[in-house]
């Protein structure tokens, strides 16, 4: 049988930075190929090779046995290929008719033949079962509609290959059935099924033959017969991955042991914290505690909730729903500004989208946070900035060459450093730290471990996101798991291992 | 930071200093039979542009924080008629009428802050909303007349009132007739800009909310308080102006300032104050100020017409925007 699409030794690099490494993966007529691996995996930088949205790779993509280069989106749905992207790629302000003919409006002498317009989207429509009428506009919709109108404007192409990135997460069981059902149709017409999921019970029922990517490179591909759900997690997490062995010199001895001493109040209580974004139940009666000197890993995939729950907790949704307790004292929180009086510091996980503030000096980003702090009467003091800038680049080694610099030109590692020396300076009693070394080279990575082990030997309580496995091993005392907005395990460091969380977080 | 020469060139401020050198030479060499070299050109060009530079050190703060105010003209407008209306026909003391000038001012642009703030309205409609609505405010308390010393009586004839000895204080001149009070209370204005940007906490706010206005709100900056004031402050410095061309004029014109905005943005932008936000001071709209009032003086001892002289400055504008824009790459 002819693959419908073969991809052999498809490389992809950014920079030095090399996210695709030599991966061959067929897609048989009618299959469901499963796609797994961790966060980072490679597997949204290769399904954007098979869609056309990434064109410079290296190695070679077949269609139906011919070698093509994509050129672009439309070029690839056109081959039939067609992706269902898990960020919506509707136009909220169109309506549903003009989302799905977006881009290629059938059109004669210029004018759009709304008729055959009309025809084509109602039978799309009826294969995914929306029901609204065809001018409603996308935004009205509820989210699980406006994914059903993704795939059916997916499913416009006479399509030889559908690829789906993670499909299920807005809809509920039974708009999730109708899809499954609408695979089972696809396949049936001899369509081949790229499928992307978090899910075990999805991948278990869907899934023909899984391929399992790990750090960019293609780990294996087997008939889901032969691989069980412990053998898939073995395989996307890697054997000999030893978190501290993979960090060379830092070995146990760096580590210090936690500090927490049990009896005392938390430095951190939460119990039944639930947040609500945009009308979504993100995170649901969440509760956990952490000690001075402890650090705790919130664990999870994306959408897991983690990162909203640190944003939530630090009143970036406005007043938290649950009961925060910071030293044994309730803590009230409405706001950002709120939980900074009440010794909390959040270093979010996008520092260029809402850590720093780039075209601003280092100084003053240093010490945006504690602005009130160092001035009196609302006139700053250039002297008090300027020793705690010159405090925080000595404490944390930043290298800027002055401390009036804009913060955008400094690397990566140093600019995180700065982020992270804007926290410190608000003197913080619990600190939550997304993502604290996300985009930055090894020997910064070091640094930043360093500066966590100091802090809580100085007794801040830290709670710690990472999708780096190891990482997450390397650093945190306790593991608390997520899954779906629920905090669904928790482990100490002896029970954490990196097959114990996968599976946690996959709720498997 | 060391810089080559190179890149001191690049620095916004030099940048425009060019600007401005190059309308300089440009009148030193068509320096219209010497007018060019006497004080008095220079001290006109001064008085002429100090409106429109009051108006800019209130713009420069709302364009620093990532916003626009497109109502100045018609507060100056507005502040202007009702400061006219208190000193001419109602007889208020000058120690009633300009605080409370400048409260209708601060007022005015409270609202369009509010929309802004609280409303998540864009700056853009938050202020063309105050700019329509305040010149409709002008134009309803003046009866949609001039407010001048000229009154009409009764009997249709026209009496006249003093001119009070607030308006004659305002447009005078000191140093010798060197320096308009005008240019002075303009300079007064463009210092309290400046200390405020850069000595108070409120100044570094601005530029924290103009860079990333979330990372701002994460760190705790009272985002919407900061952004309120800075329409406020905008909305006082575009009555100080107000008050500036009632007393320059003997009279309070509802249709005054009409198309002042947008000299003001030019100002700040020839500066080099980006109108992304975040970057930027006062110093820069000093530059770009002076850029623009001598350009319009040059053009004016010339003998250039008006029609031409609109055409020119619109096309330094954009030559000064690209030049910015080439820095960063």
């Amino acid at each position: 049988m002819t693959p419908h699409v073969r991809l052999s030794g498809v490389s992809k690099a950014y920079g030095a930075v090399t996210v695709l490494r030599d991966v061959t993966m067929e897609v048989l007529p009618g299959e469901v190929h499963v796609l797994a691996g961790e966060n980072g995996a490679g597997k949204s930088t290769l399904i954007k090779v098979l869609g056309g949205v990434i064109t410079d790779y290296t190695g070679t993509v077949e269609i139906g046995g011919e070698v093509v280069r994509l050129r672009s989106p439309i070029d690839a749905a056109r081959r039939g290929i067609s992706t269902i992207h898990q960020e919506l790629s509707l136009v909220p302000s169109m309506t549903i008719l003009d989302n799905l003919f977006l881009g290629e409006m059938p059109c004669r002498g210029g004018f759009v033949q709304r008729r055959e317009m009309v025809e084509a989207a109602r039978s799309a429509l009826a294969r995914v079962g929306v029901e609204a009428p065809l001018d409603t506009v996308v935004e009205r919709l509820p989210i699980a509609a406006q994914q059903l109108v993704e795939v059916a404007k997916a499913l416009r192409h006479q399509s030889r290959v559908v690829v789906m990135d993670e499909p299920t997460s807005a809809l509920n069981i039974q708009e999730a059935e109708r899809l499954f059902n609408l695979i089972a149709a696809l396949k049936a017409d001899g369509v081949g099924i790229v499928y992307i999921s978090h899910k075990m019970d999805e991948i278990e029922r869907l899934a023909d033959r899984i391929t399992v990517l790990r750090d960019g490179q293609w780990i294996a591909t087997k008939p889901v017969a032969e691989m069980p759900v412990p053998e898939l997690v073995r395989l996307m997490v890697g054997e000999n991955r030893n978190p501290l062995s993979s960090l060379g010199e830092r070995g146990q001895g760096v580590r210090g042991e936690s500090a927490s001493i049990t009896g005392s109040a938390p430095a951190l209580a939460v119990k039944n914290l639930t947040i609500d974004i945009n009308g979504r139940r993100t995170v649901e009666n969440a509760s956990l505690n952490v000690q001075p000197g402890e650090v705790v890993g919130l664990a999870g995939l994306e959408g897991s909730g983690n990162s909203a729950l640190l944003l939530g907790l630090f009143g970036s949704f406005g007043k938290v729903q649950g009961d925060v307790e910071i030293e044994g004292k309730v803590a009230n929180i409405k706001s950002p500004r709120d939980a900074i009086r009440q010794k909390m510091a959040l270093l979010t996980s996008d520092r260029k989208a809402s850590g720093l503030v780039l075209p601003m000096s280092v100084s003053g980003n240093a010490t945006l946070a504690s602005l009130p702090k160092l001035s009196s009467g609302g006139w700053r003091s250039d002297k008090r900035e300027r020793d705690v800038a010159e405090k925080a680049q000595k404490d944390l080694s930043i290298k800027a060459a002055t401390l009036d610099m804009p913060v955008g030109y400094l690397s990566g590692g140093n600019q995180q450093k700065v982020a992270l020396a804007k926290w410190i300076a608000t003197q913080p009693k619990v600190l939550l730290l997304d993502e604290p070394t996300r985009g930055i080279d090894i020997n910064a990575k070091r640094e930043i471990y360093a500066l966590i082990e100091t802090w809580k030997a100085q007794g801040m309580a830290i709670v710690v996101i990472t999708s780096e496995l190891p990482e997450l091993l390397l650093l945190a005392d306790r593991v608390l798991v997520m899954h779906r907005g629920h905090i669904v395990s928790e482990m100490s460091r002896a029970e954490a291992t990196p097959e114990r969380i996968v599976h946690a977080a996959m709720n498997a | 930071m060391k810089r080559t020469p190179l890149q001191w060139l690049e620095t916004p401020a030099v940048r425009a200093l060019i600007a401005l050198a190059l309308v300089l030479t440009f009148g030193v060499i068509k320096n219209g039979d010497g007018a060019f070299f006497h004080i008095g050109t220079h001290r006109d060009a001064l008085r002429s542009i100090s409106i429109s530079g009051l108006l800019a050190c209130g713009m420069t703060l709302v364009v620093i924080s990532g916003g626009i105010d497109l109502a100045v003209g018609s507060v100056l407008s507005f502040t202007a008629v009702f400061f006219s209306l208190a000193s001419l026909r109602w007889g208020w003391s000058p120690w009633l009428a300009v605080p409370a000038s400048l409260a209708l001012g601060g007022i005015c642009g409270a609202v369009s802050g509010t929309l802004v703030s609280w409303g998540k309205f864009q700056p853009f409609i938050a202020t063309l909303v105050m700019m329509v609505v305040a010149r409709g405010l002008s134009k309803t308390i003046s009866g949609n007349e001039k407010i001048s010393t000229a009154m009409a009586n009764p009997d249709g004839t026209m009496k006249y009132v003093e001119v009070p000895p607030v308006f004659r204080a305002i447009d005078n001149q000191v140093f010798g007739n060197n320096l308009a009070v005008v240019t002075l209370i303009f300079l007064a204005c463009l210092i309290v800009t400046w200390v405020l940007l850069t000595r108070h906490r409120w100044g570094r706010e601005l530029y924290a909310i103009g860079g990333n206005e979330e990372a701002s709100r994460l760190s705790g900056v009272p985002v919407a308080k900061a952004k309120l004031m800075a329409y406020v402050m905008s909305g006082i410095f575009a009555a100080v102006a107000g008050l500036c061309q009632a007393a320059q004029e003997q009279q309070g014109d509802p249709e005054a300032g009409a198309g002042y905005e947008l000299t003001a943005i030019a100002i700040v932008v020839i500066g080099g104050t980006s109108l992304m936000g975040g970057r930027g001071g006062v110093g820069l709209t000093l530059v770009g100020m002076l850029t623009i009032g001598y350009l319009q003086k040059v053009l004016s001892i010339n003998a250039v017409p008006e029609s031409t002289r609109l055409i020119l400055t619109g096309v330094i504008v954009a030559l000064a925007v690209l030049a910015q824009r080439s820095k960063r790459s």
